[in-house]
């Protein structure tokens, strides 16, 4: 496949727009109303939540073309879609039917054990997660528009989240402090393009925004997300796992705008009068259970 | 004093208007509630998800005191959602606006984000002469009313409008480094 002439700052640029927003997994035309009605800033649509994928087992691939079709007809806001870890294919069949946004993500059963999408390749941005900064960078030097955390999908459990970001946040940190003479050698650490980790070093971010995804199940983890340093966040199972998906759809909307007001933050809390979706113990998991060691 | 602009915080990137801001020697602050607005002399309305904006300003109680400051004469401009909360008619679907300029507005009138670009303006007037527009999911104007002027237009389309002190880009100059029109729009201050 060729180069795509699309310019970065086209596809970083609807990132941009979603910022201090909130992205929901949707599986059908009513969960898509249901988010927009919310306050959602865009919908990623897909097949089943990752706390069904996880319990059904099974092969996790890109959603039915029908039901991405409905989701985009219903709501106005942008609409993303998940591909396979490698799967080209299904990504060219996203971006042909005019998905805004392609999440290659590790919630799906990867494609390929080795190689990652070729990103450059295509005219709809992509958003790839990740677990620390060599990881971020790597998805980024692909050619990725946006990098969320992993956490741990379909978990209800935020720790793996705040772990991925603390991580990347940290990692960050300690380039902007090393020598020039040092990067190289930072590089092949953290198995990252070097042009990327000088870029990194000098601006002290990263070159495309940086969301919260994997554990989001509460208005409060939203705010502790936000608080951390993400830029926006993505709900998967945590509103339509949740006992009343429209009021903790709202909830999750407002703490994420008003983060750093808790009193805010609290308001939403209280809006929110049944349970949470269930959440997992990590210690109770078993490692090959793990979504967030798909990707390479 | 340095003067403060105001840019609507709620959601989309307002950090970029809140740099472009900075750069030209004012100071930035995130509005979220209405006592926000207080001691503030120009306001900015960023890109975003009108939508989530238009939630979470009534949420808010933020539309009156945002009616109130456009009419008050101190500078406002509205980028890509921020024109089409300032409109009066918004289409594509039907929602509210805050009714402080008197355009309608399509949404998303480009189509979906493969149909994004960026370009130099064709025709502008002096002193937006090629400027350059990130468009992303774009609305476009598709009524003018008589108290309004056109300063730039693309392929035909009025994509810049001014009507007083209330200003809308169809565009993005926030994810430009052209400086030239924020710096128009807050002409009046002194940084």
């Amino acid at each position: 496949m060729s180069e795509s002439t699309t310019p970065l700052r086209l596809k970083t640029g609807l990132a941009e727009m979603l910022k201090g927003g909130v992205i929901m997994d949707v599986t059908n035309v009513e969960q898509a109303r249901i988010a927009e009605d919310a306050g959602a800033c865009a919908v990623m649509a897909l097949e089943r939540v990752p706390s069904d994928i996880r319990k059904d087992g099974g092969v996790a691939r890109m959603a039915r073309i029908d039901i991405i079709e409905a989701i985009m007809g219903e709501v106005s806001i942008p609409v993303m879609a998940k591909a396979r870890i490698g799967h080209f294919a299904e990504a060219q069949v996203l971006q042909t039917l005019g998905v805004d946004y392609i999440d290659e993500s590790e919630v799906l059963t990867p494609a390929d054990d080795k190689n990652h999408i070729d990103k450059h390749a295509f005219d709809v941005p992509f958003v790839c997660g990740c677990r620390n900064l060599g990881e971020a960078l790597r998805r980024i030097g692909e050619g990725a528009a946006m990098i969320r955390t992993k956490g741990e999908a379909g978990s209800g459990n935020i720790v793996e989240a705040v772990r991925h970001m603390r991580q990347v946040m940290s990692d960050i940190k300690s380039l902007t402090i090393l020598g020039e003479e040092e990067l190289m050698t930072r590089a092949k650490d953290l198995g990252a393009p070097y042009e990327l980790v000088r870029l990194v070093a000098r601006e002290g971010t990263l070159p495309v925004p940086n969301f919260a995804a994997g554990g989001v199940a509460t208005p409060a983890d939203a705010s502790l997300m936000m608080s951390l340093g993400a830029q926006a966040v993505f709900v998967g199972s945590g509103i339509f796992k949740s006992q009343d998906p429209p009021t903790f759809a709202s909830a999750i909307v407002k703490a994420t705008t008003h983060w750093d007001d808790p009193a805010r933050v609290l308001e939403a809390c209280k809006t929110v009068a049944s349970a949470a979706m269930e959440g997992l113990d990590m210690d109770k998991l078993d490692p090959s259970d793990m979504l967030q060691t798909r990707g390479w | 004093m340095t003067a403060t602009v105001g840019v609507l915080a709620l959601q989309g990137d307002h950090e970029a208007h809140a740099r472009s801001v900075r750069a030209l020697g004012f100071a930035a602050r995130a509005v979220k509630a209405p006592e926000h607005l207080e001691g503030v002399s120009a306001l900015l309305l960023p890109g975003g998800e009108s939508s989530t904006m238009l939630k979470l300003i009534e949420a808010e109680g933020l539309r009156e005191p945002l009616r109130a400051f456009c009419a008050s004469g101190q500078p406002v401009l509205g980028t890509c959602a921020g024109a089409i909360l300032l409109a009066r008619d918004v289409s594509s679907p039907a929602q509210a606006s805050l009714d402080a300029l008197d355009i309608d507005v399509e949404r998303n009138a480009y189509g979906r984000q493969l149909e994004s670009f960026v370009t130099r303006i064709d025709d502008g007037e002096p002193g937006f002469e090629d400027l350059e527009a990130v468009f992303i999911r774009a609305p476009a104007i598709r009524r003018v009313g008589e108290s309004v002027s056109v300063l730039a237009r693309h392929d035909g389309q009025p994509v810049l409008v001014r009507a007083g002190n209330v200003w809308a880009a169809t565009f993005h100059p926030e994810l430009s480094s052209d400086p030239r029109l924020v710096r128009s729009v807050l002409a009046p201050l002194t940084p």
